[in-house]
């Protein structure tokens, strides 16, 4: 078991270096003057431009500059956003509570709705409902979200006024930053309204983001659960006469749904992508918004921090899915 | 024995040729014809795009600024579609867009395939640290979010039709080697290539003619469902400005015009994000009845 955990996170120390290097070459990559770019600034005049060099170490060979990057970022030291001039990982901080509070919205709305669909479309399997679930799944599957977005502003915000159109509370409020999570944030604030307004916010884009995820959930659980079924302990089970709910519902989706939480755990990149866009949409104050902002902006230190960050978390999400996936499963324990 | 001869000759017909066996089992997926149609007849809207289009896709007309579609109260069988917020005739626009998203879709897949072919074949012979080194380059790139990684190489290689397709077949690159890859682990101690080497095959036959050709039912699954993902990821650096500029006809980058006109001008909006939709759902399904033909073990 330790040899196993071992092994399976020695496998992201190259993985980890890979990510860092990229956001070190970032910087370079970009063409123009590597301090203009980090500062932010045009034109700088010689002696700045010679102190900046040596401030940010740009004097020395570029393995050396690499170095001295891992050690800051180990030590927690992004750099500082050309625009705002405040640190990155305090920007990082500050934000990325309101992407994970949407994108696990999202997740949890993909799995409530999802996974019981996919159940419902394998056992009725071949009827229109399945036919009707599937044709939805794909059609899910197949969104552009930018545009889904926009079209569920287009019907429930501006034709019939239901939701709000972006952001993530009215203005009216404010609420203290506890956790960073708005929803118990603004029931921690004891404003009257504040947790309904939070909630009306998070709505659209929620079933934005979760309308991929869905999809896939659906059609994976419809899979693995028609492969269950065929199983013999399931005909076992029926034949001891359990009732055929029993028997889906407890004997054949606890087996299915180890497939489908893997896929769902390991799909973390996948959902960042689509936090990006949604983000865009309805100018929600997470980590794809900032990125975006960050490059259009030309705040490289922005960019340069987010890359960073966002793939560290995705491949620690990984490592831990594929821990505790090992954990539950001998099998691949022993194989790898 | 009259009915004895006649059985014969079907017995020993030869079977079918592979190719018409194959298009036999895609035909009886509904849904796989019905997305090759819809491709078949996107692909003709693109080549005869000047001639099909009732005005030009760029130029625009001062007398007619957010026209509605005509079946809206104020639209007209002149731009059955509507137009723009510049008088720009949406109809000819889409037609045109389909031009970029096929072409984008194009170009990412056959350069994605052709690098991630090669690096996934070395892989898969050369094991050891070439091995090492390429898959964890893939890990890399597999742990950025694709978008995230998309939009940097676009900043570092400045925006437009060119860089986004680079950015995408970039991002898409890990899928193609390690499918390769698996593909050519599993063939690799076969009996067959065993002798191909015997008899004295180079490494470059062995690679690119005796096992290759064995590896490709998955490869062309994941092309044709490649396609899908490419034209959603380039439509989506449009949409966010960094993909193809204005004022070419993009449907993304339609999308990102047409924000501010959402209340005042639906269609400026709808129409774009249908167009990618429905080219997305066709490559999806015909990608779907690619899987279930070429691999019957797949199927479920």
């Amino acid at each position: 078991m330790l040899r196993f955990v071992l092994t399976r996170a020695s496998l992201i120390i190259p993985t980890f270096v890979g990510v860092t290097l990229l956001a070190f070459l970032l910087v370079h990559l970009i063409p123009g003057d590597p301090i203009e770019t980090m500062a932010g600034e045009r034109g700088i005049d010689p002696a700045r431009h010679a102190q900046l060099r040596a401030e940010y170490g740009f004097d020395k060979p570029l393995m050396v500059q690499y170095g001295i990057y891992v050690g800051h970022v180990l030590r927690g030291d992004l750099g500082i956003s050309a625009i705002t001039h405040q640190r990155v990982i305090d920007e990082f901080r500050q934000l990325f509570p309101a992407t994970i509070e949407l994108s696990l919205c999202a997740v949890i709305f993909a799995i409530v709705v999802g996974i019981p669909a996919g159940m419902l479309a394998a056992v009725r399997r071949n009827s229109i409902l399945d036919h009707g679930i599937m044709a939805m799944s794909l059609t899910g599957y197949s969104m552009p979200i930018f545009w889904w977005g926009l079209l569920l502003i287009l019907l429930f915000s501006s034709v019939l006024g239901w939701t709000p159109v972006s952001g993530r509370v009215d203005v009216a409020y404010f609420i203290e930053p506890t956790t960073g999570f708005l929803l118990i944030d603004s029931l921690l604030s004891d404003q009257e309204g504040a947790f309904r307004s939070a909630v009306s916010h998070l709505i659209l884009p929620t079933i934005v983001l979760g309308t991929v995820p869905l999809a896939v959930i659906a059609r994976m659980t419809r899979s693995a659960m028609l492969e269950v079924l065929g199983e013999d302990y399931i005909r076992t089970a029926r034949a001891k006469g359990l009732s055929p709910i029993r028997v889906v519902a407890l004997h054949a989706l606890r087996n299915a749904l180890i497939p489908v939480i893997t896929v769902i755990g390991l799909s973390v990149g996948t959902l960042f992508t689509g936090a990006i866009l949604t983000e865009t949409i309805f100018s929600w104050p997470g980590v794809g918004h900032w990125v975006v902002d960050g490059i259009s902006r030309r705040d490289y230190p922005v960019v340069q921090g987010a890359v960073l960050m966002l793939g560290t978390v995705v491949m620690l999400v990984n490592l831990a899915v594929d821990l505790l996936y090992g954990l539950v499963n001998p099998r691949i324990r022993h194989t790898s | 024995m009259a009915v004895e001869t006649e059985a014969l000759p079907l017995a020993a017909g030869t079977p079918p040729h592979p190719l018409l066996q194959f298009w036999r089992y895609l035909a009886q997926n509904k849904g796989a014809v019905a997305g090759l149609v819809v491709i078949v007849t996107l692909l003709l809207l693109a080549i005869l795009a000047d001639v099909v289009s009732p005005h030009s896709a760029i130029v625009n007309h001062d007398d007619a600024f957010l026209k509605p579609p005509v079946w809206q109260e104020g639209g007209s069988w002149l731009y059955p579609l509507g137009t723009d917020a510049i008088g720009r005739d949406m109809l000819s626009r889409l037609i045109h867009g389909s031009r970029y998203s096929l072409f984008m879709g194009t170009v990412v897949v056959a350069l994605a395939l052709t690098v991630g072919v090669v690096l996934g074949l070395v892989a898969g012979f050369f094991r050891g640290i070439v091995e090492f080194s390429i898959m964890r380059l893939m890990d890399t790139m597999l742990t950025l979010p694709s978008l995230l990684l998309a939009i940097v190489i676009v900043a570092i290689l400045g925006p437009g039709l060119i860089n986004a397709v680079f950015a995408v077949a970039f991002v898409t690159l890990p899928h193609y080697v390690r499918i390769t890859r698996a593909a050519v682990i599993g063939e690799r101690t076969k009996e067959y290539v065993t002798a191909s080497q015997v008899a004295g095959a180079g490494t470059i036959r062995l690679m690119f003619s005796t096992v290759l050709p064995n590896c490709m039912a998955p490869l062309i699954v994941q092309a044709s469902l490649g396609f899908s993902t490419a034209i959603l990821d380039a439509a989506a650096l449009g949409f966010l400005g960094l993909g193809v500029q204005p004022p070419y006809p993009e449907w993304g980058t339609m999308l990102a015009d047409s924000r501010e006109l959402l209340l005042r001008a639906w269609w400026v909006m709808t129409f774009p994000g249908l167009a990618i939709l429905i080219t997305v759902l066709a490559f999806n399904l015909l990608g779907d009845g690619l899987r279930d033909a070429l691999d019957p073990k797949l199927k479920r």
